[in-house]
Formats: C-alpha cells, structure tokens, sequence
C-alpha cells in the first residue's frame, strides 16, 4: 500500500522505476486501489445474470418454433394443419431475420428504437440475446429432430405409438443425446455475447472494466482480467458439459 | 372384394416426382387371415414400398387399403389404431437404443395398450424366453448381435398381439450365419397361425413357408401363387428370368 503510493507518485512524476514496479502500480489501481474488484464482480454478476436469463428465453422459443416447424414439415400429406401452417411461416420469418442480421444491430435496434425509453438496460439485453438464441437453438433442435434415423420414428409408429408419444418416448431422448454438443456450443456463444449489451448501456463485465480503464487510462490489466473471468466460466461450463455427455453415453454401454 | 380377407389391396398406386417414378403401378391382391405372403421380386420392383404401404408409412397416392374392413387410406381414420394390430419388423432391426430390451417391448403396451407395468413385463419374458432371450432382459440392443436384435425387433411387434406381422427384408442386413435363427423365429410363428406377410430374398423360406408368393417388378404384380406354381412352372418371362438369377 505505502509502496503503491510512493511508486505512483514517482510514475506519475515521470520517472523511471522499473519494469516490475510499473506493472505492479497497474495491477494494482485496475483492480485494488478504491476496492475495483468489486466492479468486476457486480459486472459478472450482470453478465451471469443476462445470460440465465436470455438462456431460458432462448431455450424456450427455441423449442417452441422447433416443434412447430418439424410438426409442420411431419404432417401427413393432404391433412395440413391451417393453424400450425400460419406459425410455421412467422417462425420461418422470424428465424430468417434474426439470423440474417447482426447481433449488435439487434441490440442497437432494441435499445434505441423499441425500448428507447426503457433504463433496464439488463433485462432489454438479455431480451435482444434471448430472442437471438432462440433463433439458432431452434435450428440446433430441428436438426437433431429431423436427423435421427427416420427408422426410430417409423418402428414406434408401426408399434402404434401416436406423433407425440412417438416423440417423447423415441426421437426427442435420442434428439438431445446428439444435439448437446451443438447446444452448448450455442450456450457459449450467448455467454461470450452479453458483452455486446455495453454498447446499449448494459453495465456488465465489459461494462466495468471501460469503466475502469476510463478512469485509469490503463486498459492493459482491466481487459485481461476481463478476458481471464470470461475464460474461467466458459471453461467451467464446458467441463460440467464434458460431464453430463459422458454420463448420457454410459447408458448405452 | 373379398370378405373373408384381413387386408384388402385395391389398385393402389405409389408416384414419385409427379408421377416420373411409378415406386407401385396398381397392385390390388388380398390377405387372408392365416396366409403367410411372400413377396418377392428384383431390387426396386417396389416390394418394400409395397410392405410400407400395408400400415401407411407408405402413403398410397392412389387407391385404396382395408384392414378389417376399414379403409386406412382415408384420412379420416385414425391410423394408429390400425397400426397396433399391425406389427412390424424392418431390416435394420430399428430397436430403440437408448431403451433395455425390456423397455423397448413395454412401451407401446404400456402406452397404447394402457397395460400395467407388470402385465407387461410378464407378456414381455415370456416371448423373450419362447426366442431364447430371456437373459438378454436388462441389456441394451447394442449389447446384442444382429440375429438377437432382430428376434428382439420380433416379439416387440409381438408384444402389441398383432393381427398381422409385416417383415421389411428381416435377414438382409445380416450376417449369414444369424440369417438362420430369425427365419426359425418366422417359421414358428407362421406354424402357430400368424398372418404374414414377407418381403425376402431367402427362396429357400419362400418356399417352405410361403402359403402364396407374389411377384413385383416395376412396380406391378407381375405374377402370383403357390409356392409350388412359381417356382416350379413360372409364367410370365419376367419371372422366369428372375428365378433363373436368384436360384
């Protein structure tokens, strides 16, 4: 602490005091000097916060447009459903505009033209992130719906099992198996994008650490400790990831 | 149409691509409870989708289907209904994996048939241990070898106590010396008085156990009859020549 402050004192005054010293003086006002680190912390906060949120929104329109579409593409010819038709064409919209446009449009046209009167920044961008998951979830989901060998689906319909149980029982317990990669792939991505919510204002990690760099005017320490958290979850989840597909696998065996 | 019949073929036709690819060009034949029905042909004739059409995964683009004297090509009727008492057994076995060999014959019974859990179990090891597989209970299907498998994919259609048992080419895809233990499986149930119908390359079974053979190439019903009739005294050249490739 006395150390810090003499060292500032002497850097800021313009003189040379070595490599380790200089970059102990960095280290230090990036994320001790004023209790930083708790910056950091309510930003990981915000960030964990944005991505459960945006996670179960994007889940659940991710299945939602997922089972209407194959329930759609699944019908029996000459027996199509006019109502599952009419949700089939605005999901097909919906899923052609969100994936044809970029996220940080996405989030720029929500925090500034529909929400633009909002100050829950947090909620609007886990909203935007939510409704962007679940467009490309749902084509995870459609996939690994469609791709299971039509055998499966075909040897529980001729048991005399109906669509749905034929669904429940066969396709969607396989379905998932193959598609978890896929997903979490997608569940990574998401985590890394609420980094993307600080250009609307939202105040998580990346939010924190500009904060911090702008007061500072050292950017070094403050985006590498930002990075290192980033790093830190994404390798905790991919782990608790490795996991459960080895535990799915074992039954098999 | 004849009343007596189980299942009743009429002129029923499958196009692909508009019409480009004629899979069945007017197939009308019947099925009567007991018979056991060969069906056999060159590759493509559209033997399979013929089989397929019986419990509509298949779906005709012309003509009609009665089981039980129900047409099941009219969409109004509910299919699945129909398809229980249809069991089905297709060439990749298609057990399904993530389930015991158990659970993969309780399901539909317990599901459709709204059996107990113990009713059906019970139903269950008794047909595994008639096909010798009662040890193979709690084992995954992947656990299994082809020939198992397919005797499995058997008694799970079994499991429904069908009316009929539609076999999509049961022995194909497997290895030679397994071809055996599922056609003694087929030839059981046929001696027990099982309706069937057959899509096989295996002559020999034709023959023995065929109560009537049909033959399709593209997509007709080039010729029919007793085991004896066609191979003995083929008519038509399409199946004189057929025969003399596959003999």
């Amino acid at each position: 602490m006395e150390n810090y402050t003499l060292w500032k004192q002497l850097l800021t005054g313009g003189e040379d005091i070595g490599f380790w010293k200089e970059q102990y003086v960095y280290f230090y006002q990036a994320f001790i000097e004023n209790d930083r680190w708790l910056q950091y912390i309510e930003g990981v906060g915000t960030t964990i916060v944005v991505t459960a949120c945006a996670l179960v929104i994007g889940v659940i329109l991710g299945v939602l447009v997922a089972t209407v579409r194959t329930a759609h593409d699944q019908q029996r010819v000459g027996q199509r459903n006019i109502v599952l038709g009419f949700f089939n064409a605005i999901f097909k919209v919906y899923v052609t505009v969100i994936r044809g446009t970029p996220m940080m449009v996405q989030l720029l046209i929500m925090g500034f033209v529909i929400f633009k009167t909002s100050r829950n920044t947090t909620m609007v961008g886990a909203l935007t992130l939510g409704i962007n998951s679940g467009a490309y979830v749902s084509e995870i989901i459609r996939g690994g719906l469609m791709n299971l060998d039509r055998g499966q689906s075909e040897a529980g319909r001729s048991l005399g099992l109906g669509y749905i149980d034929t669904m429940r029982y066969i396709v969607i317990p396989q379905a998932f198996k193959a598609i978890l990669p896929a997903l979490g792939n997608e569940f990574i991505i998401l985590l890394k994008d609420t980094s993307l919510i600080t250009v609307i204002g939202g105040k998580e990690l990346v939010h924190a650490a500009q904060g911090i760099v702008d007061r500072t005017y050292e950017a070094m320490y403050p985006f590498f400790g930002a990075a290192a958290v980033y790093l830190v979850l994404v390798m905790i989840f991919s782990w608790l990831q490795g996991k459960l597909e080895r535990r799915l696998r074992q039954s098999e065996r | 149409m004849n009343a007596n019949a189980l299942i009743s073929v009429r002129d029923v036709k499958k196009y692909y691509n508009g019409g480009r690819v004629k899979a069945l060009d007017g197939i009308s034949t019947d099925i009567e409870s007991g018979e056991v029905v060969v069906i056999i042909g060159p590759s493509g004739g559209g033997k399979s989708t013929f089989l397929r059409t019986l419990n509509l995964l298949e779906e005709p683009t012309e003509g009609s289907i009665y089981f039980d004297g129900v047409d099941i090509t009219d969409p109004k009727t509910d299919i699945d209904l129909h398809r229980q008492k249809m069991g089905m057994v297709f060439q990749h076995f298609n057990l399904f994996p993530h389930m015991t060999i158990l659970r993969n014959m309780t399901l539909a019974p317990m599901r459709v048939l709204k059996k107990s859990r113990e009713e059906a179990e019970a139903t269950a090891m008794k047909l595994l241990e008639r096909v010798g597989l009662a040890d193979k209970a709690l084992n995954y299907p992947k656990q299994l070898s082809g020939g198992q498998q397919q005797r499995v994919a058997i008694v799970r259609a079994l499991c429904m106590d069908p009316e009929v048992m539609l076999f999509d080419e049961p022995t194909s895809a497997l290895d030679p010396e397994m071809v055996g233990e599922v056609l003694e499986v087929m030839k059981q149930l046929a001696a027990d008085g099982m309706t069937m119908a057959v899509v096989t390359h295996e002559m020999g079974f034709a023959r023995e156990v065929g109560s009537r053979i049909l033959f399709l190439a593209d997509g007709r019903l080039a010729e029919e009859g007793t085991p004896e009739k066609i191979f003995t005294a083929p008519e038509s050249p399409r199946l004189q020549d057929f025969l003399s490739k596959v003999l």
